[in-house]
């Protein structure tokens, strides 16, 4: 961890010379004393697991603990050695050491699980197998059910994108109790995933007694089974999904719309352009850019989707209804699969990464070469 | 989409008719969306004052359509009658929902402090380990967000087990310490950007250390949205279920989990579900409704420019 803070600002700090070797030669000692703690430790207990030495720690958590003492002295050889640059590289390493520990070692970890053999609930334990887990995964007709899903999931947030763009103009509209409607609309997003899955998905949507059943029943629909036919039990799912998630959506563009110059708009009132005319020449195209964001990080959550699915359909009719990550927490929850469902999961990581990585090309080069 | 910003419109459509059939569109479509988001609510609570018969003929409206009763809050423990009882629903409710607030305040307030001095550093100074410079580390944090949690579940699983942090608040904090950070950054980055670095200068001059600077000067002008960030990550983390139900069992288990706990075998108790959902989502709504200017604050961090 040798980053170098080059010193941008301000301009009047020279600290290097300031300081004496003693308190340089101090704080490479702090640095590698530390250093060889952690490893020292580290080794300990490996030997002790692996059955080498009797001494070491019943579980692996004084690793931690010396992982933090090791975060701190290293901050205090980085103040002893490098004086001020030192203090600055302080704002940044305590989020970047945390969250090299919390993703960096885990994903790793996981990589070498998703090659083993490993169920919780049998006694064999974890048996190295290699690429099996892979293999069986591009046999899975159930794991491509639910990327396939995953692909109409996401296409949905179009049609969110759509009334979320629709609500911000209605918002952004000359209208009273402004505030009242922007509280209420936001309102779906601070419940509870979980909680919105029964109170809409399980008991509004009730077949028996739900008024949303009722209601369909009055409007001609007369077996309203939301959640039995695969195709219907998706569309009920992406309802769902939108309800709670749109707000966030819309609060996203009305600062878009909030943000635009009026200017723009009385010009092209006086050029005669028509309602339909200026929204589709003037105020989309300037909302590319918010609306791009906006759809972006949609999406970004879309993938993530899985608590409403496991709540209401446990990925039913038949995995009709499985996002990929509801299809790995069952494999986990019911068949305690943690090789094949790590490697199920860490497939899911490769191809949501060159997804996204895409995604973002794509849509930079799209509002570059709208605007 | 053929609603259009009023203001402008409205001068343009002389006739009064097409003025009013303008109003009437808008107002109808705002309170048509209204319904839409408070419908549910609405049935969720009135559903945790009916009986079973009241439940499954559909009835709607209290007093009229059915007579309240607290069935579903005694179930809870929480009902006027049952309230000074003991209760082991109302007491494991209780556990629960403390387990809820520690871990999404401990969360939240971890990813604000340690979000906050990263972004800072981030924006005002630059540095550079190996070959990654400032916009190299920036986006490995904000590329966090799109980790999928089922990603870090399973080793996670497997980690906290060794580590003896499964079931553990500590355990849950700092997973959703790990969720929330991206955001924190991202909404912070946009936040200090915003401040001119002249006031630290000044500052530094005046013979302030860099982090006195940072205490002193910045923070103070930070701190709507810091707020903003905090109360963005308390929704994330308390509305979270996929790491709870995964890592939690017995003693840290959040509320979401038991939510979603109760739909056992033997069906639904329509009324006690209701009466827990209620309880559940009542914390944020009030949050919501109350701090609604800095959620807004933070949804919109960096979206503009």
């Amino acid at each position: 961890m040798a980053d170098q803070t080059t010193n941008a600002w301000p301009a009047n700090a020279g600290p290097a010379d300031l300081i004496s070797p003693g308190r340089k030669q101090l704080g490479f000692a702090v640095m590698a004393v530390a250093t060889l703690g952690l490893l020292a430790v580290i080794a300990l207990q490996i030997l002790y697991k692996s059955e080498v030495t009797t001494l070491g720690f019943d579980t692996w958590r004084p690793i931690v603990y010396a992982y933090i003492l090791w975060g701190v002295a290293l901050a205090v050889g980085q103040v002893l050695t490098r004086g001020e640059d030192g203090q600055r590289a302080l704002f940044l390493l305590p989020a970047l050491l945390f969250t090299i520990a919390m993703v960096i070692f885990p994903t790793l970890f996981g990589f070498y699980i998703a090659l083993t053999d490993w169920n919780l609930s049998s006694f064999a334990g974890r048996k190295f197998n290699g690429l099996d887990n892979f293999w069986q995964m591009l046999a899975d007709p159930y794991y491509r059910n639910a990327l396939f899903n995953m692909v109409l999931y996401v296409l949905a947030v179009l049609v969110e994108y759509v009334i979320a763009f629709g609500l911000a103009l209605l918002l952004n509209a000359q209208i009273r109790a402004r505030k009242f409607f922007r509280v209420v609309f936001l309102l779906p997003l601070m419940l509870s995933p979980v909680a919105v899955s029964w109170m809409i998905g399980k008991s509004l949507m009730e077949y028996r007694f739900g008024p949303a059943a009722t209601l369909a029943r009055h409007l001609g629909w007369d077996n309203p089974a939301f959640f039995s036919n695969p195709i219907t039990a998706r569309i009920s799912i992406m309802v769902l999904d939108a309800w709670t998630f749109i707000p966030f959506m819309m609060i996203m563009l009305l600062a878009g719309l909030q943000a635009m110059s009026r200017d723009v708009l009385e010009a092209a009132r006086v050029d005669g352009a028509t309602t339909w005319q200026t929204f589709w020449q003037v105020t989309f195209p300037l909302m590319l850019p918010v609306s791009v964001t906006a759809v972006i990080l949609r999406i970004i959550f879309k993938l993530k989707l899985a608590d409403i699915i496991i709540t209401v359909t446990s990925g039913g009719p038949g995995g009709a209804t499985d996002s990929v990550s509801s299809f790995i927490y069952r494999e986990y929850r019911d068949r305690s699969n943690v090789g094949y469902g790590t490697m199920l999961a860490m497939a899911y990581l490769v191809l949501i990464v060159v997804f996204v990585t895409w995604l973002l090309k794509f849509a930079n080069r799209f509002v570059r070469n709208v605007n | 989409m053929s609603v259009q910003t009023t203001d402008y419109v409205a001068s343009e459509i002389r006739s009064p008719v097409g003025f009013l059939a303008n109003r009437v569109f808008i107002y109808g479509a705002l309170a048509f969306w209204a319904f839409i988001c408070l419908f549910p609510i609405y049935w969720t609570i009135t559903t945790s004052f009916k009986t079973a018969v009241d439940v499954t003929q559909g009835h709607l409206i209290p007093f009229v359509d059915f007579q309240p009763d607290w069935k579903g809050w005694r179930s809870l423990g929480l009902s006027p009658d049952s309230i000074f009882q003991t209760s082991t629903v109302r007491e494991e409710f209780f556990k629960r929902f403390m387990n809820s607030v520690i871990t999404s305040v401990g969360a939240s307030s971890l990813a604000i402090v340690i979000g906050s001095l990263a972004a800072y550093g981030l924006t005002r100074y630059r540095y550079q380990f190996a070959w990654f410079k400032n916009e190299d580390i920036s986006f490995f944090f904000l590329s966090q967000l799109i980790l999928p949690p089922v990603v870090l579940a399973l080793p996670f699983l497997v980690l906290y087990r060794e580590v003896g942090l499964l079931d553990t608040r500590i355990g849950l904090i700092l997973l959703y310490t790990l969720m929330v950070l991206p955001i924190v950054i991202w909404i912070m980055r946009d936040q200090f950007n915003s401040i001119p670095v002249e006031l630290e200068e000044a500052a530094l001059v005046d013979g302030l250390s860099i982090w006195g600077a940072f205490f002193r000067i910045v923070m103070p002008i930070a701190l709507p949205g810091m707020v903003a960030a905090f109360i963005l990550a308390m929704v994330l983390c308390w509305n979270e279920y996929f790491f709870a139900a995964l890592l939690t069992s017995t003693d840290a288990k959040t509320i979401p989990v038991m939510v979603a706990s109760q739909t056992g075998s033997q069906g639904i108790n329509w009324w006690s579900m209701a009466a827990l959902a209620t309880a559940a989502i009542a914390p944020l709504a009030v949050i919501g409704i109350a701090l609604e200017r800095y959620l807004i604050m933070g949804m919109t961090a960096g979206a503009v420019k």
